[in-house]
């Protein structure tokens, strides 16, 4: 079939889905939304694969398919298309594949929930705005498609709007993401202003004759496209959730956790980096915003591995991974190494999505307990769980072994971007070897935090007890009843009554996504890194990324050797002090936490971010806000202005009784001889 | 036919059936206000498809005035009419809230119904007058006669203090309309001519300029309004009832941007030059300010109207700027503005109809109780913070693309208030509709029925269609605009 038609399936098929499930849900039932839905996505997964297939082997040309118009003013054009080329061909598979396991994850793991057809219809929403945003030939849709997938993560992290938690986080991502927006928004406007367009193919080539324009922003000369790229850099900050615009991803795991596998670790949060390697055209002639984006993803690398390593919930752990494995790919995308970047992105898609949904299996067994305090021992109960998420734990700790180039997906992705780093480095850029040392010491914390999960879980001793469950489920039930009285009933007993209250392994719709997502990350790496990195990759992109004359970190070279070695190395260190920690030792990490040192706190309490923000920017806006109102507009403008008047006047008003009868006559009195004296006016003016 | 005329004075056949019905019936029978709230309904209608009549039958390649009538009134002065793209899109928008208003009003108001009826009727005939007048004295006259019911809305069916939101609504009112009119008289004295389309193309001295621009100003400022003259508007919202803040939100402040572009903007292209850095300052202030002050609100009409002063911040943004994109984004926020503040008045009204408050904290849980109102009150609170695919959106970027042009330091705080808007409209949203339902008084309460969904149909529709396709309005504008800004970008020297 023609690549045009199956790409506009591919797009629109998951909005139909969402449309049926969303306006229809309560009248075809749970299962037919369900159906509809994931039928849909399970489509456009296979004929994403198609279309990757073509594209990879079949030799497909890159295409953009415009089907109509959206905003068209002079210049100011945008329209609503699909294109086609490596980077997107690349998202289409991660988008759908992911979307579509999760989709049919989400039939087990929502088994329980009362609003099934809402749930499934954000679904397929967000996919539909991940599939916009990547398919963007211009920066409006793209625009549309980013706020989008914001609307279906705020959907979604709210989703249990019972829960005061979940709706705070809904709102700090949200709101989180308009931060970011901000400086996106101004980014675009630079771009239209100084080089007359919003479009991709009429942008990139007029880059390099105007990368080196001075440009008045803010009363400053800056560097056209350093200041342009900068900008837009905020936006990809905000989304992917780094260093500064962070605070919202760990939070956002108060929303169900396929949601946080879908969203917030394969795709969503990607999109940043997705941004910035599709921009790349840009970012190539702008080597100061480059520097920015290799501090501040490095930088984020190592704050969210310091934080992970500390925390207890299991699923902030995994969240906080993720944000420091998108500083990986900003790393990568700094030193001008976007094919390790982009490679990296959809190694994570699969490693991360099934460590979320391994995780996932593991809190519906454990009857919707997320301490991993609470944990231990479930390799018992959980074999398929247990070995999918050591699957995953390998992948992302990146073993493998560098002299036979053999390993799981992780360990390809990983290196190259490590390579890169170092390439940079030794090409003259100090910031490549900072991106290196950072890379290679979070490789090890990466290692540690990572197995720490693992072994915590599924290893050691139980720290639960069947009673603990009961109580649980006892508990879920009775908060249920007070938002939810007339679904009470349908927290039925056989789900926990016969089974004694052990943890169980969850059903096939769940295991099956998490076996096909342990293949992708076993083999994401081997089958893909020829294409993504390697020998093929000018003929796998074909000019989607572009890279400046004198940018050679993807080049083929031969790096020295314990710089090949190191994150081995450091990963290799990582394992072994969790495995003392919590195998040989088990309860010295409980001691160590409990002495609470600085260091500890420091990182417990995630750096003190949200105590920060909360302090100066929520209490800051309501201060003002309240000075605004009261000093401003109560006291300032009203009490100068019509309150002061109105004062002498309400005493007359008083006095003529109501208020038809009182100044609404003088005004229309006013009125009338205001015509009056037009008309004396003109009349005098023409005759004279 | 003039068509311009029959939709100008059409609600007023309905004020005759009302009236006839009155005179041949019993006021306080309940078949002649059930007869009277029909004819308003149908009048308004019928007013709606003339427009959309004129809509069709518009060209969109003309740059000029179409549909002009003009007929000798008496003592010199003329009666004219005309449209161009950016009026006949305010006409369309008039015509197309009005039977909302009515339909709106069919429960919520239980006393003087014949006379609220004829009040809307007769606004309607006086705002369409407004946007279609092209003579200045005939614009007067509609424009400053439009608040005469908007007065009697709020002071005859409005809440508790009515008396002092009117009285704070004329106050401000008549300060600009006594300036306007000094300027009106000023510039028929110099150009011998009091028709619009001469007016727009007759060189002002710039000196002169200044004083017209300033008087202009003050009436158009406080009627958009702008900060900081915008304190009457709250109170306004507050004490009206739901149609009557539908109206206010929904046209009567767009009269202020239509003056702009109307007066200002191409009979004082040099003072409104001169002004630009002061319009700027005042719609930025205007954006940051209010949004935070809409942030702390406990009254939920009151947070709305708040955020109303926040978004005509980017509309006089955008019209200063002078650029298409500026020029569009403008129009366009008015248009979507209106179609989404209307549609959060109505959202408020919904519960205000069964609850009889509009205390935030009041609120809470509703999601549980009424599933269908909470997927329309998202709808509007997204097109409200300018989510794309929400008509919102398109004129906020518009407006802050325009302005960058002009001036970056504008763009970069009107692009705070995205954050801000967010802010604002999402703990709202939280406070009344998510959360659990502890409220006791609220455990009745209803979805919305029917007549509700018959009444946010039209306003969904119109916030998604122009969200993805705003070319249905912005071809209908582009000639008109096109005409505006290069004759002002001429007479600036731009």
């Amino acid at each position: 079939m023609d690549a045009k038609l199956l790409v506009t399936i591919i797009l629109y098929g998951p909005l139909l889905g969402a449309t049926v499930a969303g306006l229809f849900g309560r009248r075809i039932g749970n299962t037919a939304s369900m159906a509809v839905t994931t039928g849909f996505l399970m489509l456009s997964a296979v004929l994403s694969w198609v279309v990757f297939s073509q594209w990879t082997w079949g030799g497909l040309e890159p295409f953009t398919n415009t089907y109509v118009p959206f905003i068209q003013v002079g210049n100011f054009v945008s329209n609503w298309s699909f294109r086609l080329d490596g980077l997107s061909a690349v998202m289409l598979v991660v988008v759908t594949t992911v979307s579509s396991l999760v989709h049919l994850y989400s039939w087990g793991y929502m088994a329980e929930d009362d609003s099934k057809p809402r749930f499934f219809a954000y679904l397929s929403l967000f996919t539909f705005a991940m599939l916009s945003l990547i398919s963007a030939a211009d920066f409006m849709q793209l625009f549309f498609g980013w706020e989008g997938v914001g609307l279906a993560s705020y959907l979604l992290i709210g989703f249990w709007h019972h829960k005061p938690t979940a709706n705070a986080a809904a709102i700090k991502a949200f709101v989180v993401n308009r931060v970011g927006d901000f400086g996106f928004a101004l980014g675009i406007m630079t771009v239209f202003w100084s080089l007359g367009s919003i479009q991709f193919a009429q942008i990139f080539p007029l880059v390099a004759a105007h990368a080196g324009d001075s440009w008045l922003f803010a009363g400053q000369h800056f560097r056209l496209m350093d200041l342009a790229c900068t900008l837009l850099f905020i936006g990809a900050m905000g989304k992917s959730a780094q260093f500064f615009l962070h605070t919202w991803l760990p939070d956002a795991m108060e929303g169900p956790t396929p949601v946080s596998a879908l969203i917030h670790a394969a795709t969503m949060v990607t999109a940043g980096v997705y941004m910035v390697c599709l921009l790349s055209p840009m970012f190539e002639y702008a080597p100061f915003a480059k520097h920015v984006v290799i501090i501040i993803g490095a930088l984020t690398a190592l704050f969210a591995a310091t934080v992970g390593l500390v925390q207890n919930d299991i699923k902030r752990v995994i969240a906080y991974s993720t944000c420091s494995q998108l500083g990986y790919m900003f790393m990568a995308a700094g030193v001008g190494a976007y094919q390790a970047s982009m490679f990296h992105l959809f190694t994570h898609a699969f490693f991360k999505a099934l460590l979320f949904l391994g995780a996932g299996s593991v809190i519906h067994a454990m009857a919707h307990e997320q301490d991993m305090r609470r944990y231990g021992n479930l390799m018992k109960y959980l074999p398929v769980t247990c070995a999918v998420m050591v699957i995953g734990t390998i992948s992302i700790t990146g073993l493998g072994i560098p002299g036979v180039e053999w390993g799981f997906a992780g360990f390809y992705s990983k290196d190259s971007i490590i390579h890169a780093a170092y390439a940079a480095g030794s090409a003259g850029d100090p910031l490549g070897y900072f991106a290196f040392v950072i890379g290679v010491f979070v490789a090890g914390l990466t290692a540690f935090y990572s197995w720490r999960v693992a072994f915590f879980t599924f290893n050691g001793h139980a720290r639960w007890t069947s009673e603990d469950l009961e109580h649980h489920w006892h508990n879920r039930d009775h908060a249920h009843d007070g938002s939810h009285d007339d679904h009470a009933e349908t927290h039925s007993e056989p789900d926990h009554g016969e089974h004694a209250h052990l943890p169980h392994e969850s059903p096939w719709t769940m295991r099956l996504p998490l076996i096909l997502l342990a293949l992708g990350a076993v083999a994401a790496g081997f089958v893909f890194v020829e294409k993504f990195t390697g020998a093929d990759q000018h003929e796998f992109w074909r000019g989607a990324i572009f890279t400046a004359a004198s940018n050679h970190v993807m080049a083929e070279g031969s790096p020295p050797a314990w710089t090949v070695w190191a994150p081995l190395v450091a990963a290799i260190g990582g394992l072994a002090v969790a495995a003392y920690m919590y195998l040989m030792r088990e309860g010295l990490g409980a001691r160590l936490a409990a002495n609470r040192g600085p260091v500890y706190l420091f990182f417990y309490n995630k750096w003190f971010f949200d105590e920060l923000y909360e302090a100066v920017f929520v209490k800051g806006a309501a201060l003002l806000g309240d000075l605004f109102w009261k000093g401003g507009d109560q006291k300032l403008i009203d009490g100068l202005g019509p309150d002061g008047v109105s004062a002498v006047s309400l005493e007359v008003g008083k006095g003529a009784g109501r208020l038809q009868t009182g100044f609404l006559y003088h005004y229309a009195f006013v009125m009338l001889l205001g015509v009056a004296a037009i008309l004396t006016f003109a009349l005098w003016a023409w005759t004279a | 036919m003039p068509i311009l005329s029959l939709i100008t004075f059409a609600p007023l056949l309905g004020v005759a059936g009302i009236l006839a019905l009155r005179l041949f019936g019993k006021a306080d029978d309940p078949k002649t206000i059930e007869s009277s709230k029909w004819i308003a309904l149908v009048t308004t209608l019928a007013t709606l498809a003339l427009s959309i009549l004129l809509v069709v039958r518009f060209n969109p390649a003309d740059n000029g005035f179409q549909f002009v009538e003009e007929t000798p009134w008496f003592a010199g002065l003329y009666y004219r009419m005309g449209v161009d793209g950016i009026s006949v899109l305010f006409v369309l928008l008039t015509a197309f809230l009005m039977p909302i208003c009515i339909a709106a009003s069919w429960k919520a108001i239980e006393k003087r119904v014949l006379e609220y009826m004829i009040a809307f009727l007769i606004l309607e005939s006086l705002v369409i007058g407004v946007f279609c007048a092209l003579d200045i004295v005939v614009f007067y006259i509609f424009f400053e006669f439009g608040l005469v019911p908007m007065f009697l809305i709020i002071g005859i069916w409005g809440g508790a203090r009515r008396v002092y939101a009117a009285f704070k609504f004329f106050l401000y009112t008549l300060l600009g309309s006594v300036l306007m009119l000094a300027a009106i008289l000023a510039m028929i004295g110099i150009s011998h001519t009091s028709s619009i389309p001469e007016l727009m193309v007759y060189h002002f001295d710039p000196k002169v300029q200044t004083w017209l621009f300033l008087a202009f100003f003050a009436s158009f400022a406080v009627k958009l309004p702008m900060w900081p003259v915008h304190t009457w508007l709250p109170d306004a919202h507050v004490e009206a009832p739901t149609a009557g803040s539908v109206i206010l939100a929904g046209i009567l402040l767009k009269m202020g941007g239509y003056g702009f572009l109307r007066f200002s903007l191409p009979m004082f292209p040099a003072a409104s030059h001169f002004f630009t850095p002061l319009v700027f300052a005042l719609s930025v202030i205007a954006v940051v300010y209010t949004s935070l002050v809409a942030f702390r609100q406990t009254d939920m009409k009151k947070l709305v109207a708040y955020s109303s002063v926040a978004h005509m911040g980017f509309v006089t943004m955008g019209i200063f700027s002078g650029n298409a994109v500026g020029e569009q984004g403008a129009i366009f926020q008015m248009l979507s503005h209106g179609v989404i503040s209307a549609a959060l008045f109505l959202v408020v009204g919904v519960i205000y109809d069964r609850m009889h408050t509009r205390e935030i904290a009041f609120y809470g849980g509703l999601v549980t109780r009424m599933p269908l109102y909470a997927a329309t009150f998202m709808l509007f609170t997204m097109g409200n913070v300018g989510l794309p695919g929400t008509s919102g959106f398109v004129g906020e970027i518009l407006t802050m693309t325009g302005a960058y042009g002009v001036s970056t330091w504008t763009a970069i705080v009107a692009a705070t208030g995205v954050i801000f808007s967010a802010v604002y409209a999402l703990s709202l949203y939280r406070r009344v509709v998510f959360g659990t339902l502890d409220n006791a008084r609220l455990a009745d309460i209803g979805d919305l029925d029917w007549r509700e969904v018959a009444i946010f149909a039209p306003l969904i529709a119109s916030t998604l269609v122009l969200g993805v396709q705003p070319g249905l309005v912005m071809n209908l504008t582009q000639a008109s605009v096109d005409h505006l800004v290069s004759a002002y970008q001429a007479a600036i020297g731009g």
